[in-house]
């Protein structure tokens, strides 16, 4: 029993990461894999100081009412963790001309785990909360820019979980059930805009 | 990869273990849990922590059959009974069961010598490997060990009358005898003991009902009582509601029926003769009550969003959602009240905050047959505006969610009267499932009526994850009504004339609703 118990114990932690985010956990399982990974969607493409590919992002659409895609460049990396981190960071800057950001200004990822059922943990600081504007278009918008950032360009992650301060939360802003990891939702990521 | 994975978490042990367990801060007594087993009822001691209630483990230990192991390497409490093992993490809200991860409201904490769990862990973590059936009622403080029946009981006394009817949901099923007394009628359960919820009653011919023993409700009668009636009204599979009918003394008797027969005292006689001589009626058969008001809409729940430090949006021009909504949920309960005489309820009435369980936990409570969700909308881009009316959908509820509306008879229906009681988070969290066809219908004639009124959006009609709505045991709809982000819509929105659309709207369109469902019923008489 005591092997048993010790392996049961262990992926109990590997989970603390997965619930809680301990930020050094997230850290740590995220460093880049040596093992094969989930190729990104585009392919790469080499740029002048860094590799970078192609990955689609989503903004808000010029009605205020949907999310428009995007094509942007975003920095290569080595494994699915650190490449969705770099999607991530990408979906934090200034949206393209013509389009807003979904995401509240000023917002910081903290950290992004990826558990072995392809689940995304994406852990924001506190910001993303106290910022948000509210409404349930915003915080849907907000929401589903991340979670199809994310499982739209890297098919080995099939859901998202939004983290706030290394903890679960309820919602963002009153309207959005985040205590589950939300499936990737392309009806909700509208083609069309560049 | 495996290897890999198990290499990484071995040194995550140790970055974990740096981290220093949780202590209880100076712990103070609070008013204990009853344990109810076979054995009889013994209390256990709860120490609060913070603002937090936590059970004593090494009570509870011997209780559930369990042992428990701090596994100090680990980082966590080892609790095992023979091969079943849950292992808790003494750093974050977290368990082990079988490998699969469970997330707790919070981690074991120290107490001196002694670990503090609580009640969440003990039914979510503890309960599943327990050597006895265990189940935690937090809102009645109670765990009840070993396949006891223990009903949860909730009185109701309904308003008006004559005659003074007092409403009993039980929950599970359970038998009883109705027994007259002086001043007094015993309602006795056949149980090992009850869980008595919430009493609202007195006035008319009741003085007051409250527990005369583990197993009796004792309802006061006023001097006036002459006579009463009793039945049961099946609610579901799994609950049941007696219904007492009580009249005065020289009052016209309740209408002759068929109904509950078995259940007539004797013509009592008036005060002050003597009582009559008890009169017992076993009551196990679901002998049908005509219903106290026609079947269809008897009682709407009205969410106003947020409140409290929770404001939602606000406009430009200063307008914020959580005044407005509560605003407009005041005005249309007014209009229901005077119109249409149905019960009408606010999740709040005044400036504070409800959490969402709690929104559904009032309407699933009060048996509402309609939720509706009242919100003001914003966008990041200052033009979008226009009403959107929403329902839930299962994004993220999981297979489960889905089979129940593929199949609800195929999985059990969540019970979710009797208050806050400890449901099971999954099943609670499906009640709005089997609800999506009827969700969907009221949400298009929401639709319709705020269209012959008011902008509405492109995407008038919506599904989406919504929090307040999973709960929700009765069809539901969110309605955002308009954008406080757009300040032309700020303006119309926290105008009379634009609120008294909107209310005109949600008014005509349960209307529409009430009369669906009275021609559903309709149908189905032969």
């Amino acid at each position: 029993m005591a092997v048993s118990t010790r392996i049961v114990a262990l992926a109990l932690i590997t989970a603390g990461a997965v619930g809680a985010g301990t930020w050094a956990t997230v850290q740590y399982l995220n460093r880049p894999a040596r093992g094969p990974a989930a190729a990104p969607a585009e392919t790469a493409r080499p740029a002048a100081a860094a590799r970078r590919i192609k990955a689609t992002l989503y903004y808000v659409s010029a009605d205020g009412l949907r999310l428009a895609a995007a094509e942007r460049d975003v920095l290569f990396a080595e494994g699915t963790a650190e490449q969705a981190r770099r999607i991530v960071e990408a979906l934090l800057e200034p949206a393209p001309e013509g389009l807003a950001s979904a995401i509240p200004p000023g917002t910081e990822l903290r950290g992004l785990f990826v558990g072995e059922r392809g689940d995304a943990y994406v852990d924001f600081g506190g910001s993303l909360r106290t910022n948000h504007p509210g409404g349930s278009t915003s915080e849907i918008l907000t929401v589903y820019a991340i979670v199809s950032a994310v499982t739209m360009n890297l098919p080995a992650i099939t859901s998202v979980q939004i983290l706030i301060d290394g903890h679960e939360v309820d919602t963002l802003a009153g309207h959005v059930d985040l205590r589950r990891p939300l499936p990737s939702a392309p009806q909700r990521a509208e083609k069309g805009t560049t | 990869m495996r290897v890999r994975f198990l290499r990484a978490v071995v040194s995550l042990g140790v970055v974990v273990a740096a981290a220093a367990p949780v202590e209880a801060q100076a712990p103070r007594g609070a008013v204990p849990y009853s344990v109810l087993s076979a054995e009889g009822r013994r209390s256990v001691a709860v120490v609060m922590v913070g603002d937090q209630e936590m059970l004593r483990l090494d009570e509870l230990a011997p209780l559930l059959q369990l042992t428990v192991r701090e596994d100090r390497a680990a980082k966590a409490l080892t609790v095992s009974r023979g091969a079943s093992v849950v292992v808790l993490s003494l750093d974050q809200g977290l368990a082990s069961i079988g490998g699969k991860i469970l997330s707790l409201a919070g981690p074991p904490v120290r107490d001196g010598s002694r670990w503090l769990v609580s009640p969440d862990t003990v039914s979510r973590a503890l309960a599943p490997i327990a050597g006895v059936r265990t189940e935690v009622r937090r809102a009645s403080r109670l765990i009840v060990l070993g396949d006891l029946r223990v009903p949860r009981v909730t009185v109701q006394q309904e308003p008006g009358g004559p005659p003074t009817r007092i409403s009993i949901e039980i929950i599970p099923r359970a038998a009883f005898t109705v027994v007259q007394e002086p001043k007094r009628l015993l309602v006795r359960f056949d149980a090992d003991g009850l869980d008595v919820g919430p009493i609202t009653a007195g006035g008319g011919l009741v003085e007051s009902v409250a527990a005369a023993d583990p197993v009796t409700l004792a309802i006061a009668l006023d001097k006036a009582f002459g006579t009463f009636r009793a039945a049961t009204v099946p609610i579901d599979a799994a609950s049941s509601r007696l219904v007492i009918d009580l009249t005065a003394a020289g009052a016209p008797a309740p209408a002759p029926s068929g109904l509950a027969r078995a259940a007539q005292p004797p013509p009592a006689p008036a005060p002050p003769a003597p009582p009559p001589p008890a009169a017992a009626a076993r009551l196990e058969a679901a002998v049908a009550l005509p219903p106290a008001q026609p079947p269809g809409i008897r009682t709407i729940v009205i969410d106003p969003g947020h409140g409290g430090d929770e404001q939602g949006t606000r406009g430009a021009g200063g307008a914020i959602e959580k005044d407005l909504v509560l605003d407009v949920a005041r005005r249309l309960r007014s209009v229901l009240d005077a119109r249409l005489g149905i019960r009408v309820l606010l999740t709040r009435d005044d400036d504070r905050v409800v959490p969402h369980d709690e929104r559904a936990s009032i309407a699933n409570n009060n048996k509402a047959d309609l939720f509706v969700s009242l919100h003001a909308n914003s966008s990041p881009n200052k033009s979008a505006k226009g009403a959107e009316v929403f329902y839930l959908s299962l994004d993220g509820l999981g297979a489960e969610a889905r089979k129940m509306v593929e199949s609800p008879e195929a999985v059990p229906v969540p019970m979710l009267g009797g208050g806050s009681r400890d449901i099971d988070l999954i099943l609670w969290d499906m009640a709005q499932a089997r609800h999506l066809n009827e969700s969907a219908a009221f949400a298009m004639l929401v639709e319709e009526e705020l269209r012959r009124r008011v902008e509405m959006s492109p995407n008038a009609v919506q599904q989406a994850p919504f929090r307040v709505l999973v709960a929700a045991n009765m069809p539901a709809v969110l309605v955002e009504m308009g954008f406080l982000s757009n300040p032309e819509q700020e303006a119309q929105l926290t105008s009379d004339e634009f609120k008294n659309r909107v209310v005109q709207a949600l008014f005509d369109a349960i209307v529409r609703y009430r009369a669906r469902i009275d021609a559903q019923a309709a149908g189905r008489r032969p």
